[in-house]
């Protein structure tokens, strides 16, 4: 397993709402579980959110959105990941949580999302569910 | 692997730039090839300090900065320290969140850490992490420390400038501060200057410095600007106070000090730690608790367990 205190994980939130409580109280449960967190804060473009994960170095991004545009801003995001080079789930892991119908999370775990966590999930199978799958990212297993 | 990683980063890549603070953050045999590798691309970037209390706007200060650096043209590097929890090794990196719109400017470099262990306001790899930024390309590099109380100083050791941002109404917490964080600053910044208690912090603060007058008869006497970093007041004039520093710096020659000094720093940090890991290796563990023992049975006290662990580890009789 991956020394937590070296996962770094970026919590965004894109989208133009600005409710950031969820994305806040995740940052903080992650901290506590030992990860090094990085919050970007509300309103954030798919553009930002990327160069973030690229200057960040970061392992884990973990998108929150509420605001109903998931279909369109999470596949522009993996978009942009792929195109600076940054396949998902090779060198990023990438989750999401928020506001997002069963048939929707289906689709964007086909595009490319390593997991879809609807509201009340328990933020121990999100801890769970990163440990796993930290270790495949490619800069782990070299 | 790290050559490639080095000469794409050379080139301009930002994602090499920042796998290769990951890895001078993470490991430190490959910190030391890596710092090896790149040193003699660096020594071009000014190293600003920006510290001060915890809420004293530092961040927000920063983004302001950023902005009328880049209008100049300069590449600007960032690194934001904030601090890790000392229970569960977690951190919440939150600085960012001030400066995200210039994340997508092709010449600004923003990287958070986190301070894992260490305790003078810096992360430890907060030098070689600014090497990497250096050898990148980045004229100036901004290093904001964790919020910081009286004595975490490191900044001076790793800065060119150091600015402290303070804000009105701390009151005697300004003279408390006296001993350790008021003696680095070459530029102080009372941020929040649209609150009632400005120009008495400013008073304040000229007045502590009148105190040593005769030391600024030969010597940089620290300047102290007003700003209200939200609305960006004074914030260009902090820029072309930061640069007049800087040509100080360089037309007394007081540079070649600063570096003498950081170099020597930084030697003594590395040699140390390296020692330390030397004897975690050398010294079997039973090893070492029978000493301890001694030391709880007042047989043996520290300095002479000392002395065994030296010379059994290193072979040095000190």
């Amino acid at each position: 397993m991956a020394e937590r205190s070296k996962v770094r994980i970026i919590v965004a939130k894109p989208g133009l709402d600005g409710h950031d409580r969820g994305a806040k109280v995740i940052a903080r449960a992650l901290r506590d579980a030992g990860f090094e967190v990085i919050y970007t804060g509300i309103r954030q473009t798919p553009e930002q959110i990327v160069e973030s994960v690229i200057q960040e170095d970061a392992d884990v991004l973990g998108i929150s959105i509420l605001s109903g545009a998931h279909m369109v801003l999470i596949p522009k995001i993996l978009r942009l990941l792929e195109e600076k080079g940054l396949k998902p789930n090779r060198d990023v892991l990438v989750i999401a949580g928020g506001i997002i119908p069963p048939d929707d999370a289906q689709e964007l775990e086909k595009m490319g999302v390593a997991k879809v966590f609807g509201p009340g999930s328990p933020i121990e199978d999100i801890v769970e569910f990163i440990d796993e799958n930290i270790t495949k990212l490619r800069k782990f297993s070299s | 692997m790290i050559d490639d990683l080095i000469d794409r980063m050379l080139g301009g890549d930002k994602r090499a730039a920042a796998r290769l603070i990951t890895l001078v953050e993470n490991d430190d045999e490959r910190a030391r090839e890596i710092v090896k590798k790149i040193y003699r691309y660096t020594g071009n970037a000014h190293v600003v300090g920006i510290t001060g209390p915890p809420g004293s706007g530092k961040s927000t200060l920063l983004d302001k900065l950023i902005k009328v650096v880049r209008k100049e043209g300069s590449i600007v590097g960032v690194i934001a320290i904030d601090p890790t929890s000392p229970f569960t090794g977690g951190a919440l990196l939150g600085d960012r969140i001030r400066m995200q719109r210039h994340s997508t400017d092709p010449g600004v470099f923003i990287r958070s850490m986190a301070t894992r262990g260490s305790l003078g306001g810096l992360a430890k790899a907060t030098s070689d992490a600014i090497k990497v930024l250096d050898a990148f390309g980045c004229d100036v590099i901004f290093v904001e420390t964790v919020g910081v109380g009286q004595i975490e100083v490191d900044i001076v050791k790793t800065a060119d400038t150091v600015v402290l941002t303070t804000v009105p109404g701390l009151g005697d917490d300004i003279q408390a501060i006296k001993a350790g964080l008021m003696e680095i600053a070459n530029i102080f910044v009372v941020n929040k200057a649209d609150k009632e208690g400005a120009d008495a912090t400013v008073f304040e603060l000229e007045l502590m410095l009148d105190l040593e007058k005769e030391k600024w008869k030969n010597s940089w006497r620290p300047r102290i600007l007003k700003t209200v970093a939200m609305t960006g007041r004074g914030v260009e004039e902090l820029w072309s106070v930061i640069k007049e520093h800087r040509e100080y710096l360089l037309k007394t020659g007081r540079i070649t000090e600063k570096r003498k000094f950081r170099a020597e720093e930084e030697v003594k940090t590395i040699v140390s730690s390296m020692i330390a890991k030397r004897i975690g290796k050398k010294m079997q563990d039973e090893e070492l608790m029978y000493l301890i023992d001694k030391i709880i049975s007042r047989e043996l006290d520290p300095y002479s367990a000392a002395e065994v662990v030296l010379e059994k580890s290193l072979g040095v009789k000190v």
